[in-house]
């Protein structure tokens, strides 16, 4: 269960950052978000203040800019939808390079481009910095109840139950002559999804009763982390007030 | 788990509506959870929990595999209706949430802020009207096999496209830049294209679990003979 503990975010460290409460950065990353969210548009400089404090956050828990950039590429999809804003949406329209864009468009395209990039960047900043176990226990520790922890964390260890034996079934497959290039492995995968279920569960269910025979009472043991000193919360709120109160400047400043 | 690092976003991002109804929604999905965790109480003993996990893990599994429609845009299973099927729509909510959460935390997929309008969307909609579509159908899924194959065929459709519906109020409230009517025929033409890819797979995981296992089906299950016990000189 090596990679239970472990996911492909995660940048082991041990910085300050890495150091905190899952539960303090949870919420930082939260107030965070919703701070750039509420910045207006047109607060260009704003947008730029921000990324700088989340610069400040990864040279504090030292994360290479580049290991960043190619994880935050998963927005790719919405940058082609900001593209797309200018040529369809509605309003004035300026010319540029020969082609009529719509400024509200241009505007709305923007939005999108930079809150979904921080956006990302911050969600990949709280990921790379937390292992697994420690956001499901600061998710409890914030009052989320036991029961959706429960399902959370049975939910990632099933994950490599499910991956596990998908990688059986897979190799039954290839050494029944099954050739596995991409498309055809894909349609025997979508055929076979049904088996997976019921292979899966029933390997969980083995599991659960193993689990229950070695006095497993229904609650996970151990989900308590260390609680966080009002001092350790002042000091971890601090990009995100700063980012809060850029976005007020915004309403006003720029 | 390497496939993780190459898979496409679909969620929605933060910045596509703005922060006021980021914050509506997102009380829109606590208080909405609120709700399926208290009714989820009943239907959830520690042996039906480890259960409920894996429904979880599944769907998140699954919606790895993305259905390309155009360069750049993709769908993937939404699972709403699977989860409903086969745990009861409070607990399927609950998973499809968790999936949502996880997602947002470990993956950067979908935007903190935007959790709120994911989980309202997937998690609220698509569970609870593909569970409905699949209650108002619950005859002829009880009928045969076949019957419910079907029947989850079209609640997961309904729930893929009736969630873009979601979106698009969501736009509608505080979304900027198209024309409504452009995002309304954008999205529902789309997914119901996605939503035929998630009524097969939905269909075929219903169908070899109620072949295998029965009583694993919530749909169903409350049909199935249940053993009673008899006090002593009854006879019949």
């Amino acid at each position: 269960m090596g990679a239970g503990h472990a996911h492909p975010l995660y940048r082991a460290g041990d910085s300050v950052v890495h150091r905190l409460p899952a539960h303090v950065k949870i919420v930082v990353a939260f107030v965070f978000v919703l701070a750039v969210v509420a910045t207006p548009r047109e607060a260009f400089a704003v947008f730029g203040l921000q990324f700088l404090l989340l610069v400040g956050v990864w040279t504090v828990a030292r994360i290479p800019p580049g290991w960043l950039a190619a994880r935050a590429l998963i927005e790719a999809p919405f940058v082609v939808l900001a593209v797309l804003l200018p040529f369809f949406a509605t309003g004035p329209r300026v010319e540029w390079m020969g082609m009529s864009l719509a400024v509200d468009g241009l505007l709305a395209g923007w939005n999108i481009l930079v809150k979904g990039t921080l956006g990302v960047l911050v969600s990949v900043t709280l990921a790379a910095t937390t292992p697994l176990r420690d956001l499901v226990s600061g998710l409890s520790r914030l009052r989320v109840p036991s029961m959706v922890c429960v399902i959370a964390t049975l939910m990632l260890r099933y994950l490599e139950v499910i991956a596990a034996e998908a990688r059986r079934m897979r190799l039954a497959r290839v050494s029944r002559g099954h050739d596995p290039r991409f498309v055809w492995q894909l349609g025997a995968t979508v055929r076979s999804v049904g088996a997976l279920f019921l292979r899966s569960y029933e390997r969980g269910e083995r599991v659960h009763l193993a689990m229950l025979s070695r006095g497993y009472t229904g609650t996970m043991p151990a989900f308590t982390t260390a609680s966080a000193s009002t001092a350790t919360w002042s000091v971890a709120l601090v990009p995100a007030v700063a980012a809060a109160l850029l976005a007020l400047s915004g309403y006003w400043v720029w | 788990m390497e496939p993780h690092t190459d898979l496409v976003a679909m969620h929605m991002s933060d910045g596509i509506v703005n922060a006021p109804t980021s914050v509506i929604f997102g009380l829109v999905a606590v208080l909405g959870l609120a709700v399926c965790v208290a009714r989820a109480r009943g239907d959830l003993d520690d042996r039906t929990a480890p259960m409920a996990g894996l429904v979880a893990a599944f769907v998140f599994a699954v919606q790895m595999l993305n259905f390309p429609i155009l360069p750049g845009v993709s769908g993937h299973l939404l699972g709403g209706a699977l989860c409903a099927i086969l745990v009861g729509p409070y607990v399927g909510a609950i998973c499809v949430s968790i999936v949502l959460l996880l997602q947002a935390l470990l993956f950067a997929d979908g935007g903190l802020s935007a959790l709120g309008t994911n989980i309202t969307n997937m998690a609220l909609i698509g569970t609870f009207v593909g569970y409905g579509v699949a209650v108002a159908l619950r005859r002829v899924a009880l009928r045969s096999r076949g019957g419910l194959v079907v029947v989850a065929f079209v609640a997961a459709w309904v729930n893929t496209v009736v969630a873009s519906l979601g979106f698009v109020l969501e736009y509608a409230i505080g979304g900027q830049g198209l024309a409504l009517g452009t995002v309304f025929g954008l999205m529902t033409g789309f997914h119901a294209l996605i939503g035929i890819g998630e009524g097969i797979i939905t269909a075929l995981t219903v169908g070899a679990v109620a072949a295998v296992r029965p009583d694993l089906v919530y749909l169903t299950r409350s049909a199935a003979p249940s053993l009673t016990i008899k006090s002593q000189g009854v006879r019949s």
